[in-house]
């Protein structure tokens, strides 16, 4: 992480300096944090980890491409066909620049991160895995960098094992030994975890992946919008993320894959575009990444990802890292205030801007909508992560999480919110 | 006996109406919730849970003999505002026999104390698993008492 900012437990707002990152202008790119809620509440949007508010370059972008140029993408010759294939190469292009890849043609648009891993895990699992051979995971990662592994675990007779985490919530690296073993064909990880915050050493694990022979994959979800990533420097060999995460729109996504492994793998889902030859007795496949796109794209949405990841590099990651991590250290600070709060995860020099937390007495769903009266939107709920609440002893926490327009006012909001629910449920004072 | 033991549903949603706001009612569902008869811990097991919800619900239910047999439900949540809907549910089906629980129409009466309009999609599903889990058991407490 770039520019580690000084630890200080006494940050107020407006008193220190979020960078270069001038938060009141992002703001303004914004719409949506310009409505007040009904009885004139401002938004105080604390939910960026499931998905993040859209800025007008990348809401106009998708408007615009309906509005002047729409087709369907690599199939028609006349102009506007033509237009939304350059466009969706520019969107490749920028992905390959912001994720460091070899060549545009390792990136792949899917739906989202969810299709991204399935896509691995079944067009590559299944091509490669064999009775006994293990995948290893742990239990930080998100549902969907779990379920598709136990299915074609199960269905090619490989084992599912876990690396466990210390008491923090970090991977327990001085355990990796007894947990990878030479028929470990696999390591997926997230880049950081989606309730914990804990980011993820990932360039150190994919050394260790593969010096032992397995291939890495990285669950980019959370961690691509917040910090750079870049996996010819890491060794990444998957890649995945979505775009919504990323201020970009829904039902986008990306899968990064090395060129030579796209290319041993099996296609994923069968159809238009990812063929090179049909014929009735057989078929044959495109090179990628037509290969895996199969059928249409989410046209204006990938392009308009593009948009987003031109306003994220804008602002420029160490801006970004250094105003998340600011308003994490003072969320932190302010938190550990509040009576019978426990922040699950570890300490903010290890994590992004996400802060889970339980209160003793009080049910998260309570928390989350008592909350919400007061125009704080938080998440509550196990996160799509049951194994890890499961590990963490709670059935379900409450998810405040930071991106790039929050401020340290809203901290404030978090804190006042907090207590107002405490208030209404009666907790002591 | 509890505020939501001494009051029949048209009680309730006169009671909604005269609040008005959600904030308000909101509050009522948490002072009813919290004053929800508790159900003993070994009833809380994976039989008595309701499906649908995102927080925990268990449900059981008593039949009191007679002709015809009137049903008594106790359900706790670990969610203090999903107890306060449990005890919505309860006023609105509590000592009823099995062809009047099958004759409510929950729909209708959830969207006069405005709680369609309120309530997340989740939330809704869970209201609905337990309307859905006590239909069952007075259909089963129907069946026994033709079968005797």
């Amino acid at each position: 992480m770039n520019g580690q900012p000084p630890m200080d437990q006494n940050i107020k707002p407006g008193t220190f300096d979020p960078g270069q990152l001038d938060v009141e202008r992002i703001r303004r790119e914004f719409p949506i944090l310009h409505r007040p809620l009904p009885k004139g509440l401002p938004l105080v949007f604390l939910d960026s980890a499931a998905s993040a508010q859209k800025p007008h370059s990348v809401i106009d972008r998708e408007r615009e491409v309906y509005e002047n140029f729409y087709a369907n993408a690599y199939r028609g010759v006349y102009q506007f066909g033509a237009r939304v294939d350059e466009e969706l190469e520019g969107t490749r292009a920028r992905v390959q620049q912001l994720i460091g890849a070899e060549e545009p043609d390792e990136v792949i648009f899917t739906s989202g991160t969810t299709m991204s891993i399935n896509l691995v895990a079944t067009a590559w699992g299944r091509r490669f895995l064999k009775t006994g051979d293990e995948i290893l995971l742990n239990p930080m990662e998100h549902h969907a960098n779990l379920v598709p592994w136990q299915r074609v675990a199960g269905d090619c007779g490989a084992a599912c094992r876990y690396l466990p985490l210390t008491a923090d919530g970090r991977l327990d690296l001085s355990r990796w030994d007894e947990y990878f073993s030479p028929r470990t064909r696999m390591v997926a990880v997230t880049g950081m975890s989606n309730v914990l915050g804990t980011i993820n050493p990932i360039r150190e694990i994919a050394q260790r992946a593969h010096a032992g022979g397995a291939v890495l994959l990285l669950d980019g979800a959370q961690s691509i919008p917040h910090s750079p990533t870049n996996v010819r420097e890491w060794n990444v060999d998957f890649l995945a993320f979505s775009g919504h995460k990323i201020y970009g729109p829904s039902g986008v996504g990306v899968l990064y894959g090395r060129r030579d492994l796209l290319e041993a793998m099996d296609p994923f889902l069968g159809g238009g575009h990812m063929i090179d030859r049909v014929t009735l007795e057989g078929s044959t496949w495109a090179q990628p990444p037509a290969k895996f796109e199969a059928g249409t794209l989410p046209i204006a949405q990938a392009i308009a990802l593009g948009t987003a990841i031109d306003f994220v590099q804008g602002i420029g990651f160490d801006a970004i890292e250094r105003h998340e991590q600011l308003l994490l250290r003072y969320a932190h600070a302010e938190l550990s205030k509040i009576r019978g709060l426990r922040i699950h995860g570890p300490s903010p020099e290890h994590k992004g801007g996400i802060v889970s937390f339980t209160i003793q007495d009080a049910h998260p769903e309570d928390l989350a909508q008592l909350m919400d009266r007061r125009g704080v939107f938080v998440r509550h709920g196990h996160h799509c992560t049951m194994p890890l609440h499961e590990w963490l002893g709670v059935s379900a926490t409450v998810r405040a999480s930071f991106g790039i327009y929050n401020t340290p006012a809203e901290v404030d909001s978090l804190v006042s919110a907090i207590q107002f629910a405490r208030q209404k449920l009666r907790l002591p004072e | 006996m509890s505020l939501s033991e001494s009051m029949n549903i048209e009680q309730l949603i006169q009671e909604f109406e005269d609040l008005g706001d959600w904030d308000d009612q909101c509050d009522y569902l948490i002072d009813l919730g919290r004053e929800l008869p508790k159900l003993p811990d070994h009833a809380k097991t994976e039989e008595h849970r309701v499906r649908g919800c995102q927080s925990n619900v268990w449900l059981v239910s008593e039949v009191k003999a007679g002709s015809p047999p009137r049903l008594e439900f106790i359900a706790n949540s670990d969610a203090i505002i999903v107890n306060g809907l449990i005890a919505v549910v309860t006023i609105l089906y509590s000592g009823r026999t099995p062809q009047e629980i099958l004759e409510i129409d929950p729909r209708q009466v959830f969207a006069r104390l405005g709680l369609e309009r309120h309530l997340s999609s989740q939330r809704r599903n869970g209201l609905f698993g337990m309307v859905e889990r006590i239909r069952h058991l007075a259909n089963e407490a129907a069946a026994n008492s033709t079968a005797k």
